[in-house]
This record gives structure tokens, sequence and C-alpha cells, in this order.
């Protein structure tokens, strides 16, 4: 293990437990898009019509697809839950939320400085980049960090009403030997319910 | 090939709800006109691959996008149409421009020749080459016939000089 990821197993959040208070806060008209790390702790929580698991995915495009998400249902809150290694493969995203004007989209980072699901190998940068003034910069409404689970339990309904775009950076561990995500189901299938689940539901 | 106000009509006319772009010098002619005020919302994305995962959104929460890109994108966003087209089977379409196809007398040797259209065939990409503007109505049709086959499809439209 590299020194890298053993420093980080020491500091941060628990991912699972980070991501609970999402699922305890979202609502029930939300859209929550999940990738990689996070779909693998999300779906262990949550079978909502509204949530789009994004397995099998196009490592790095959960901001995409949200970004999609976003523009066309825009009277729904769309929350991204996406990982570090996946962000850093697709920064440009953040910008073509801001510039599309995207307010009602929620971006989460789970930041644990590894690429986790291929074995927790260290990302470039580690878990030195600062993904808040990145977001600061490219013009996010709103932008957040935790590090500590009860600051996020106190903070995490103000961060959810707070002007969007929201960009959150949670500093979690990274979780050694545990397997990825799984797919729940055909993707074919799961795309057409989703959609049904959200014209049945108007926002 | 086409003017601006072409395309926007012929994107209304679709019901095309967005488009979204990475320009190149022939496509990007067009923006003004498709992003005028009551037309079809133009979205600025910042590399080709974005562009088929933001079409991906907006076709899952029911709009009806098409993507504009040139060709070299289209080389950049394998992984993002495979995901969006293959696995979640959404019937996107694109527009792609397809750099030096009239110019290959005066400037022979660009690469994007050679692979365009194999690439779109490795994709499994139903796709029309559009060589002239006499050939708009192959733009509906194909169009029409992917939505109603629920495939994805697209134009590749011919640019350069002859």
């Amino acid at each position: 293990m590299s020194a890298t990821v053993e420093t980080a197993q020491r500091t941060g959040m628990s991912a699972k437990e980070a991501i609970a208070l999402v699922h305890e806060t979202r609502d029930d008209r939300d859209i929550v898009v999940t990738t990689m790390t996070p779909a693998r702790d999300w779906m262990l929580l949550s079978q909502h019509p509204r949530d789009l698991v994004l397995v099998p995915s196009a490592m790095s495009h959960a901001t995409s697809m949200g970004l999609g998400l976003a523009l066309a249902q825009p009277d729904r809150r769309v929350i991204v839950c996406n990982g570090d290694g996946s962000m850093l493969m697709n920064l440009g995203s953040l910008v073509s939320i801001t510039g599309a004007g995207a307010t009602n989209m929620i971006v989460l980072i789970f930041m644990n400085g590894t690429y986790e699901v291929t074995g927790s190998q260290p990302l470039p940068g580690g878990r030195n980049v600062d993904f808040a003034a990145i977001a600061r910069g490219v013009g996010f409404a709103s932008v957040f960090e935790f590090a500590d689970l009860e600051d996020w339990r106190a903070r995490i309904g103000d961060v959810f009403a707070a002007p969007g775009p929201v960009f959150v950076t949670l500093r979690v561990r990274p979780v050694i030997g545990e397997a990825g995500p799984k797919s729940p189901g055909r993707a074919t299938a799961r795309a057409q319910e989703f959609m049904k689940a959200l014209k049945e539901s108007p926002a | 090939m086409f003017s601006g106000e072409e395309v926007a009509d012929l994107l209304d006319r679709l019901g095309v709800t967005h488009v979204v772009t990475v320009p190149d010098s022939t496509i990007g002619q067009w923006q003004p006109a498709i992003e005028r005020p009551g037309r079809v919302r133009l979205v600025r994305v910042c590399r080709e691959g974005e562009a088929w995962q933001v079409a991906a959104g907006l076709y899952l929460g029911g709009a009806l996008p098409v993507l504009m890109i040139q060709c070299t994108g289209l080389f950049e966003s394998g992984d993002a149409l495979r995901n969006a087209v293959h696995d979640f089977k959404l019937p996107l379409f694109s527009f792609i421009g397809y750099r030096s196809y009239l110019n290959q007398d005066t400037l022979p040797g660009d690469t994007c020749l050679v692979f365009t259209e194999p690439v779109l065939d490795a994709w499994k990409i139903d796709y029309r080459l559009i060589t002239s503007a006499a050939q708009r109505d192959v733009i509906t049709e194909h169009f029409e016939s992917c939505r109603a086959r629920g495939v994805a499809g697209a134009i590749v439209v011919a640019e350069g000089k002859a």
C-alpha cells in the first residue's frame, strides 16, 4: 500500500456514513445520480425510482449526465454523487455546468484520494487537489468542504438549501479490499423505468 | 452548405429541444441562428465526450437533444458514446462535421478522411453523408427514421471548400 493511501485511511469520514446523510436529506422529488464507489454505497441504502445508478458507466461522466437531467428537469434538484478520480477525469464538466446556468444541481465529491474500485491506487495529486478552489474558480454559487461527519450532519440541510449550483467536497477514508459496484440490472430497462418515473411524478 | 437559419428552421421542424455542441469552423457558424430566443437551447460543453452524456441526461429527462460536433470530436467521444448509445441504448442523434471532405483534391492527407466513416461503423451508428445542400431532405428522413426505430443516428456533414 502506498504511503499516500495509508495516510488517507487515517483521515476523513466514513464514506458510507457520509452518503447515508445524503440519503436522509434527499427530497422525494430529487434525482440522485451515483457512480463508482458512491454508487456501491448508495445502492445499499436506496432503490428510489428517481435514482440513476451509472453502473456500467463511462467513467467521469456522472456530472455530464447530471447536467443533462438538470436542464431537462429544471424544476427538480439533481444531486450527483461522484468520486474524486472521476471528477479529475472530467473537470471541464464543472465549467459546462456553470456555463449552462444549471442552478438546480448539487455536485458531491467523495474524495478518498484513490481509484478505489480498481484496488485503491493513488490518484494523481492524491488528496492534495483543492476541488473547492476549482469549483469557486469556475463559478459555482455555493462551495463547501467537510472532513468531519458531525460537521457534515449539522450542515447538510443548509448545504442542500444553498443557492445553486452547489459543490461539496466530502473528505472520506478509502476502503481497501471492498468490491466495486455491481450493476443493479440491465441498463436499458433501468433507463426506461427511470424515464417513466420522471413522467409519472411531475416535479 | 447550409446557413444557420436553414439549420435552425430544420431543428425547429424536427422538434429538437437542445443542441449540445463543441463547434468547428462550419457548424460553429450556425450557433447565432440556433440560439436565437424562442428557438432551440444551445448547450456548450468543453469536450465531445461530455456532449454524449449531457445529451443522454437530456433524453432521459424527457427532452429531444441533438449533438453537433466535428469528426475529431467523435474520435474523442468513444467511451461516452458507447455507454449512452450501447449500454443504455439511448437513440441519440448527432450532426458530425466531416473535416476536409470537400478539400480532398487540394488538401490531401487529412487522416479524418481515413477514420471518420470506419469509426462510425465501428460504433454502429447509422449515418448518412451529406455532400451538398440538395440533400437536405435526407436529414429529415434519416432523423425521423431513427426516431421511429429508436436507434442512434448521425448526419455527417461534408466540410471544406473544393
